[in-house]
């Protein structure tokens, strides 16, 4: 290391200089260890520490052994947790003992003095600076990287050009259509029968008492080969029969429920948690991932929580057998907002 | 050449066949890769020790056993969403439907034996490294340890914690089971309401709508490929720059800002780092063996209708949670026939910036103090009062996000309407970090008087003298001048006076460097002088 470092002076900015400040007394006296002190205890320490080791070893020869003494029994459950437990208990017990022997080791025996080293600049001395500055110069001189600007710059053009491909080649991440195509539409159209969430049954009006919830799947979505969840993921549905006096229906709206029978997405317009709790007294609807509330009574409107909209209405009647049908798809989509969601 | 010669002290100095055989093997190594000098270079290297410095060590160690745990838990999981028929052992999932990956989760679970415990112990291990990465990061800022020359390995730790959280977020989504579901829908509906992009990131990232069947094999080979590759790449930067820069060390007697005090790597760290290695996997696998975390099998295969009240993140991610479940109804609107969901945009945003400011606080602290000077004493908290009330904002600011993701359970415990803990947590967002700063602005000040008092007149005795006149007084022992350099090595800043530049003209920044610099410096206790120490003696 060059001196010259020492000599630079750097800006202290706001720093309080104080010519009488306390000056920094110099190392403690060093303190002794008993294991420095007496021979004793310094053996003491050697065995006990030894002992750890041995026992850490024996500990991990224990877990193996424990892993065939202590089988899965298929149907067991009790077996799958004592297997995992005593394995486990012996692993750990060979680690710690490990660790606490080396660390006691290096506490209580290995030589327990302070040692010093001098901190130098971060920065690299000025010799070695210089030589770097000549070299970029030199490599600069040679390659004409300053003076063939041209050059240079449809250098840096191709080079920020190059990873476009790779972004563009994400594209088949996903189908050929676009989102919005996707997310306007869900399973429901004219007739779909409501059928209950898992079983598919369907479900008559009359079944249907006052103060009752069911939720609900459109009748043919168990048949689907493939894309079950993504359909059930936006045509879940809750289905809610309240006393017609308290349903607070709009003009247009009123011929969209079946004698205070009313079928909502059951998709939060939040984030899109599942809306599963129904709260039969109050007629409101819980959001169970970050508490939004929804007003049955009143189209499914958002009283409470960081949801922005109601959520969407089923429309709904009955067929000639008397079983609960769906008059169309919903007129909005479903679950969360998403930026195309109003075109 | 020098090889030669260390040869021949060696067999000198000790004879043994062991020696030989391990100079031997030196000498074969050395030949070929002149690691003598890494050896050299490494080997005496010296690091300072306080209990505070082993919460990075942690975050490593258990970084090592999230490896070791996940590596067998790849030979064994499926990260397929293919529809299957569980026929595991556990009987109340038996013939359900579900995904390849739920269904090779439970049998890890169920029917690999140590299957559980590994499981168990890469989940505690996963939060047990965010956990002490955040104490970390609140050790460095605290003791001011990111100032020059380590402002980039700040940038590039907190780079380690996002990334973090990142591999927490997509190995929680893994296993495919209800709870994770859900918390993929809740990010799916972050996503979407991203202006512009949003719609078509979810939909691709999801190979479709959501759930689709891509997204667990995709996030599969960003949790154990491209994440973990980033975290080490960068876990080795953080370390060389670590060892080029040399760890701070407090204040104390004979350390100073030039050298650096402790114990050398080879053989005092070396055993000691080793062996805590050791301790935090034990302990790892002591609390994976005993303690159920995530249990998978209660919850059931992901479906979009059912989901359990109480639902909770993993901890890590209850800032985020809680930060969406405070946000007041109908923040939404349309304009240009667009849909702007100012209730998920505003929490994003938000979270943004309180991260985009702790990533840069550094060069922040830099442009107020001006001070060009490399700093390797860490600072007592109370020694940087603003720091640290600023410090203390923030933990707040994180804690009442972090509290708003349990509203519910908070709410059913204590028995209040969740209207009531949402407003209270909503007021205390706003308000709490105002508090926390002050208070804990003023207890720093109060401890720097403390300082002083104990400095200039030591310790009270408790032994009370009657003096000839009558009087009585209390004898103070004075602190020995060890004790007492603890207590007075401190950086000390003043307020930067607002002048004008070379060319006459007080610029915009310097106005706001200067205002800013007042809020900082204002309020300053000094540190003990020589001549403040020998008029107290009299």
């Amino acid at each position: 290391m060059s001196d010259s470092n020492s000599e630079i002076t750097v800006p202290t900015g706001s720093a309080v200089a104080r010519p009488d400040r306390i000056q920094n007394p110099g190392f403690e006296p060093e303190h002794k260890r008993v294991t420095d002190e007496s021979e004793k205890r310094m053996r003491g320490a050697e065995r006990g520490i030894s002992l750890l080791f041995m026992l850490s070893g024996f500990m991990t020869v224990s877990a193996v052994a424990l892993y065939f003494i202590f089988p899965i029994v298929p149907g067991d459950l009790s077996s799958t947790r004592n297997n995992n437990m005593f394995v486990g208990l012996a692993i750990a017990a060979g680690l710690l003992c490990l660790g606490i022997g080396a660390v006691h080791w290096a506490k209580a025996l290995m030589h327990g003095h302070e040692m010093v080293e001098e901190r130098h600049p971060t920065r690299g001395d000025d010799a070695t600076r210089a030589r770097a500055v000549e070299i970029f110069q030199q490599a600069n001189k040679e390659s004409g990287w300053t003076r063939r600007k041209l050059l240079r710059n449809s250098l840096i053009g191709a080079l920020v050009a190059i990873p476009i491909p790779a972004v563009a080649m994400f594209r088949d991440l996903a189908p050929g259509n676009t989102p919005e195509e996707v997310l306007n539409h869900t399973m429901w159209k004219k007739g779909v029968r409501l059928t209950r969430d898992p079983n598919g049954v369907p479900i008559k009006a009359s079944e249907v008492t006052i103060g009752s919830s069911f939720h609900v799947i459109p009748e043919n979505i168990l048949d689907l080969e493939e894309g079950f969840l993504n359909e059930k993921a936006k045509a879940a549905v809750l289905l809610m029969r309240l006393p017609k006096e308290s349903l607070n229906e709009a003009e247009d709206r009123k011929s969209w429920s079946y004698d205070g029978i009313v079928a909502y997405s059951k998709i939060c317009t939040h984030v899109g948690c599942p809306v599963a709790l129904y709260e039969q007294q109050t007629h409101h609807l819980l959001c169970p991932c970050h508490q939004s509330q929804f007003d049955v009574a009143n189209h499914c409107a958002v009283i409470f929580g960081p949801a922005a909209r109601a959520l969407p209405q089923l429309p709904i009647t009955v067929d000639d057998e008397g079983y609960l049908v769906a008059q169309s798809d919903f007129l909005e989509p479903v679950g969360p907002s998403y930026w195309e969601r109003a075109r | 050449m020098s090889v030669a010669t260390q040869n021949k002290n060696t067999e000198a100095t000790s004879s043994g066949r062991g020696m030989r055989i391990v100079g031997g093997v030196a000498n074969y190594v050395d030949e070929r890769t002149s690691l003598s000098g890494a050896v050299k270079f490494l080997g005496r290297k010296i690091f300072p020790d306080h209990w505070s410095f082993m919460l990075g060590e942690i975050a490593l160690y258990s970084f090592v056993v999230i490896l070791l745990s996940g590596t067998f838990l790849t030979f064994f999981f499926d990260p397929s969403m293919v529809e299957v028929h569980y026929e595991g052992s556990y009987i109340p999932l038996k013939g359900l439907e579900m995904s390849a990956a739920y269904s090779s989760s439970l049998n890890i679970t169920f029917d690999v034996r140590g299957g559980l415990l590994m499981r168990q112990v890469h989940h505690w291990a996963a939060l047990l490294f965010i956990a002490a990465i955040g104490l970390h990061m609140l050790r460095v800022f605290f003791t001011g340890a990111f100032r020059k020359p380590r402002e980039i390995n700040w940038v590039i730790g907190f780079v380690l914690f996002i990334l973090a959280m990142a591999e927490g977020f997509t190995g929680y989504s893994l296993p495919d089971d209800l709870l994770s579901g859900n918390g993929l829908r809740i990010i799916d509906g972050m996503i979407k309401a991203i202006p512009g992009v949003g719609t078509w990131i979810s939909y691709l990232l999801f190979g479709g709508e959501f759930p689709g069947t891509d997204v667990i094999p995709r996030l599969y080979v960003l949790h154990i490929m491209l994440l973990p590759a980033l975290v080490i790449a960068l876990i080795a930067i953080h370390m060389v720059l670590l060892i080029i820069n040399k760890h701070t060390q407090f204040a104390g007697p004979g350390r100073t800002n030039d050298n650096v005090v402790g114990a050398p790597i080879l053989p005092v760290f070396a055993a000691k780092a080793g062996g805590f290695f050791f301790l935090v996997f034990g302990v790892l696998m002591l609390i994976g063996s005993l303690f159920t975390i995530n249990p998978i099998w209660n919850y059931g295969p992901y479906d979009p209708s059912p989901v359990s009240a109480g639902t909770q993140p993993d901890w890590y991610i209850g800032f985020a949670d809680g930060m969406l479940r405070l946000i007041p109804s109908g923040w939404e609107f349309v304009l240009f026939g667009y849909t702007w969901s100012m209730n998920l945009l505003v929490p994003i945003v938000v979270l943004m910036l309180f991260i985009v400011i702790v990533m840069v606080y550094p060069f922040i602290e830099a442009w107020v103090t001006g001070d060009k000077r490399e700093h390797h004493i860490a600072e007592r908290p109370r020694n940087n009062p603003t720091r640290t009330g600023i410090g203390a904002a923030g933990v707040t600011f994180y804690a009442v996000l972090w509290a708003g993701a349990s509203s519910d359970i908070v709410a059913t415990h204590f028995r209040m309407t969740i209207e009531g803990v949402i407003l209270t947590l909503q007021i205390l967002l706003i308000v709490g970090p105002v508090i926390a700063f002050t208070l804990a602005k003023r207890m720093a000040l109060a401890l720097q008087r403390k300082d002083r008092e104990l400095v200039l007149h030591g310790y009270e005795s408790s032994r009370i003298v009657r003096l000839p006149g009558g009087e009585y007084r209390e004898i103070h022992t004075p602190l020995d001048e060890f004790e007492q350099w603890k207590l007075v090595s401190f950086d000390e800043y003043e307020p930067v006076e607002l002048r004008p530049n070379a060319r006459g003209k007080i610029t915009v920044g310097a106005r706001l460097r200067s205002s800013v610099s007042k809020f900082y410096f204002e309020d300053r206790i000094a540190p003990v002088t020589t001549k403040e120490l020998e008029s107290a003696k009299h």
